[in-house]
């Protein structure tokens, strides 16, 4: 009873947000809504025993990736409204919302019928005497040690990536000096 | 639906949660679809990453394998990684073109 409280509540403001971040015009009230939502699936995270995870997902997704979006709605003022009428595509709207009826309809009935699981338990139990995070931690680091090494090959990429991205261009330069 | 749940003993089922993570990630997808602003368009991929890892977290659950948290884990440094890229992309589009930047004027990034 009570965790399907605690799980109506969760989806409830997980479902509520991504309308949200539909529905809004602002894109600060977007990315607010964003945060909402993100908050609903660490609840949902918690409910499901994967508390490092919905720690995580509090941190780094709410506390970090969303400030970097704010981030870049401050600084490029996109907050306005971006001058655009009427739509480019005709009809692209209405059929936009008729591929995401039928792509609902069609994964809720994959996730209703009974579909072939493979077999449990192969990475390791989930559930123990041992917390989730001593859990989570040894699977890390004994099975999947290689492609969390790799990971910080990832990370510096992006940096560098974002770095090589965010430079003033140098046709841009010259045309402010001239 | 309220009168469904609330007969309903024991936890919430894996169904329910796939249902939720279906939902959302349909509210995602429909929004890149929709939407022009190119911000709100990678917060709506933020959306979709998200309903994959529920879908993730309840298949762990569901089978008792710690794998699936370990593969939330990963997408997540992915998640993070992509955020920084893309919102370097975007910010050198909207150098290029102060107004009306939509998800069409990535095309002047070329050359």
């Amino acid at each position: 009873m009570v965790d399907w409280i605690v799980f109506i509540v969760g989806s409830l403001m997980a479902l509520v947000g991504a309308i949200g971040v539909l529905t809004m015009k602002n894109p600060v009230h977007a990315a607010l809504s964003l945060v909402q939502t993100l908050f609903g699936v660490a609840v949902l995270f918690v409910a499901q025993g994967a508390h490092f995870l919905a720690a995580v997902q509090v941190i780094v997704y709410a506390g970090a990736i969303v400030v970097l979006f704010l981030f870049v709605i401050m600084l490029l003022g996109v907050d306005r409204n971006d001058g655009l009428s009427g739509e480019p595509l005709k009809g692209q709207r209405i059929a936009a919302g008729l591929v995401g009826a039928i792509a609902l309809a069609e994964l809720i009935l994959i996730s209703r019928v009974n579909f072939v699981l493979g077999k449990a338990s192969t990475a390791g139990v989930a559930t123990g005497p041992e917390s989730n995070v001593q859990t989570l931690s040894k699977s890390l680091f004994t099975r999947y040690l290689f492609a969390f090494e790799i990971t910080s090959v990832l990370l510096v990429i992006a940096v560098v990536g974002a770095v090589m991205l965010t430079r003033k261009p140098k046709a841009l330069d010259e045309g402010i000096a001239a | 639906m309220t009168a469904v749940v609330l007969s309903a003993v024991g936890r919430p089922t894996t169904a329910a949660y796939l249902s939720v993570s279906a939902v959302l990630f349909t509210l995602g997808a429909v929004g890149i679809l929709l939407k022009r602003n190119v911000l709100v368009m990678f917060m709506c991929v933020e959306l979709m990453l998200n309903a994959a890892n529920l879908a993730l977290v309840t298949f762990a659950r569901s089978l008792n394998d710690i794998g699936g948290q370990v593969a939330v884990f990963f997408s997540m440094v992915v998640a993070a990684a992509e955020v920084v890229v893309g919102l370097g992309i975007i910010v050198s589009i909207f150098r290029r073109r102060k107004i009306g930047a939509t998800a069409d004027s990535a095309s002047l990034l070329k050359g």
